[in-house]
């Protein structure tokens, strides 16, 4: 095995990261109102297939592992990697280093597809849920990307001004269905204009985990021609890039990933900000290296503050959005004010 | 190996580019010079493919240039636009790198960009970060990153520039216009420049294809176009021409005979 030491530099803050990330998971894991311990941990997944009679977890251990902490932990991991990823790849899309989900509109819009699947879809707003922010999603991004480009590129300006327009237009949206809403789904609305994980379910963590995978895996094919892309959108043509179904394909993916985190756990904001410049801090501006770094981050980023929200003050619960635009409006002002905003 | 014929592109009734023909074989250096305005960037978007013409043809390597998949095409034409305004953080060598976009990638390439980037006289900004470099050391690590693109390529290459030199001190448009002479005469490329600096295209060009309106005003080599009738018919402005005490080559200057009355000719709207 090669040392640690012996890798590119690149590899080994992925290697790093990806450690950590799992830290953190067992970290969400283990603590909360009933304790679970690493030792624990461990033996429980022998335990449950039957390879260790090992002194193991207590029925209450067992249920709050397999049947709570888990599911939310595994949700975490999903949303924060496919916010830290959609992060990515807009902010390669619009060649703007400050482009954002939330700051952009397209969280908005996913929520409101997911305000009107959950008021208007009847028995179907289980199952239209997710396909309706997506579609949310994506229509707000076609939206900001149709007004606010010249020339494949967006100014930041205009790009900030164009989501703070589509946002306005989507929440208000969100707010006509709060007026139409019943009891139960004004519950379950609220809930997205703060954003929080306690919906987690295996279904919810593990489509969230495999839609990441399947970017994860686009997107490593992706990544050489949209390195080109950050050049220019003329310079990539210029460099047999097929620039359009490249712009095509990445939008629908964005959508996606941003349209089933929020029908999954709500509006949280500033991780697709807040990750990808970290990223580019570690390993550079090279896609290849950036793209699941930023997945990595994102994940990690969004497990500890939802470890945060739901220890802080316990038994009560933060809202995790909260705490993430807690975190990243400062940054975002912080940016704002940079020199060099790329970096 | 270009050949263009009867190109226009006209744009809401207003004529860019109209009923220009010419070619350009291997090993040659052509330079694109005119006015502000004449439609030589225009020109080289065409020939690019980044804007379609409304009129003619442009061929590459003898095959129309619709007909070219983008990725065979830009493993043998490469262009280097007038700037680049990108603010990743991509290092020097990562950016000339990029120009390996249209081919398999290997582990030759880190090899290749260091290579052109040292071709360019710029191996001291390999590990500098592209926002942090100035108008000219871009101009060059786009340079680099265009020789990278038709590293290896079979056969000659075609090469489109806009105005890299308009950011660089004397010695370094100097060195690049010799670095484009050196891979016509060696590898038998052939390059099209916009240049401003008519003394630079008087210098290192085969041939000037002088543009005024979007048209051709004349193309031949630099003896036949720099005279001053022709320059005053581009430019409005009166020029002696005097000859290189070195080459003999043709160098033009602005008309001194009536300073004041010169410095009162209006500038021709184009």
């Amino acid at each position: 095995m090669t040392p640690l030491a012996a890798l590119p530099h690149a590899d080994r803050v992925q290697l790093v990261s990806l450690a950590l990330l799992v830290g953190a998971l067992l970290l969400a894991v283990s603590l909360g109102a009933v304790s679970i311990s690493p030792g624990q941990l461990l033996v429980a997944p022998l335990a449950r297939l039957g390879l260790s009679d090992a002194p193991s977890l207590t029925p209450a251990q067992e249920a709050v592992l397999w049947a709570i902490r888990l599911p939310r932990a595994l949700l975490a991991v999903g949303v924060g990697g496919a916010l830290g990823l959609a992060g990515a790849l807009m902010q390669g899309l619009t060649r703007n280093p400050l482009a954002d989900p939330g700051l952009l509109g397209v969280s908005s819009g996913a929520a409101l597809g997911g305000a009107a699947a959950t008021v208007l879809g009847g028995a179907w707003s289980q199952v239209g849920l997710p396909v309706a922010a997506i579609v949310g999603g994506l229509l707000a991004w076609g939206v900001v990307m149709a007004v606010a480009r010249r020339d494949g590129a967006a100014p930041i300006s205009t790009l900030l001004l164009c989501g703070v327009a589509v946002s306005a237009l989507a929440s208000s949206g969100t707010g006509l269905l709060l007026f139409v809403a019943s009891d139960e789904q004004l519950r379950a609305l609220t809930f997205w204009t703060l954003g929080s994980l306690s919906g987690a379910s295996w279904p919810r963590a593990l489509g969230v985990l495999g839609a990441l995978a399947v970017g994860l895996l686009l997107t490593a094919r992706a990544a050489r021609p949209l390195n080109a892309l950050l050049l220019g959108e003329a310079e990539a043509a210029q460099l047999g890039v097929p620039v359009e179904a490249l712009k095509l394909a990445l939008t629908v993916l964005v959508a996606a990933l941003v349209g089933l985190s929020v029908a999954f756990s709500g509006f949280i904001g500033f991780i697709g900000l807040v990750v990808p410049p970290l990223a580019r801090l570690f390993v550079g501006a090279d896609q290849r290296q950036v793209l699941p770094l930023s997945a990595i981050l994102g994940a990690g980023l969004l497990t500890l503050a939802d470890l945060a929200a739901r220890t802080m003050v316990a038994p009560a619960e933060l809202p995790v959005g909260v705490l993430t635009a807690l975190l990243g409006g400062p940054f975002f002002l912080l940016r704002l004010r940079a020199a060099s905003p790329g970096v | 190996m270009l050949h263009v014929s009867q190109l226009g592109l006209s744009v809401r009734g207003h004529a860019l580019v109209q009923d220009l023909s010419f070619g350009l074989a291997p090993g040659e250096l052509l330079a694109v010079c005119g006015p502000n305005g004449a439609g030589k960037s225009t020109l080289l978007k065409l020939i690019s493919g980044e804007r379609r013409p409304t009129a003619g043809e442009i061929s590459l390597f003898d095959r129309p240039l619709h007909d070219w998949r983008p990725r065979a095409l830009a493993q043998r034409r490469a262009v280097v636009p007038q700037s680049s305004a990108c603010d990743f953080p991509f290092c020097a060598w990562e950016v000339v790198m990029l120009g390996r976009t249209p081919h398999p990638s290997s582990t030759q390439d880190r090899q290749i960009a260091l290579a052109e980037l040292d071709a360019v006289g710029a191996s001291h900004l390999t590990e500098r970060l592209l926002p942090q470099l100035s108008g000219g050391e871009r101009a060059r690590v786009s340079l680099a990153r265009a020789f990278a693109q038709l590293h290896g390529v079979e056969g000659p290459g075609l090469l489109l520039l806009d105005e890299p030199t308009a950011a660089l001190d004397l010695q370094h448009q100097e060195s690049v216009l010799s670095l484009l002479r050196r891979r016509c005469d060696e590898r038998g490329d052939a390059v099209l420049i916009i240049l401003h600096d008519l003394n630079l295209a008087g210098a290192w060009a085969d041939r000037v294809l002088l543009m005024v309106e979007g048209r051709a005003l004349a193309d031949g080599p630099p003896e036949q176009v720099f005279t001053p009738p022709l320059i005053q018919r581009a430019y409005g402005l009166a020029v002696r021409r005097l000859h290189h005490p070195d080459t003999g080559r043709a160098l033009l200057v602005p008309a001194r005979a009536d300073a004041r009355s010169q410095t009162l000719t209006p500038i021709p709207n184009p």
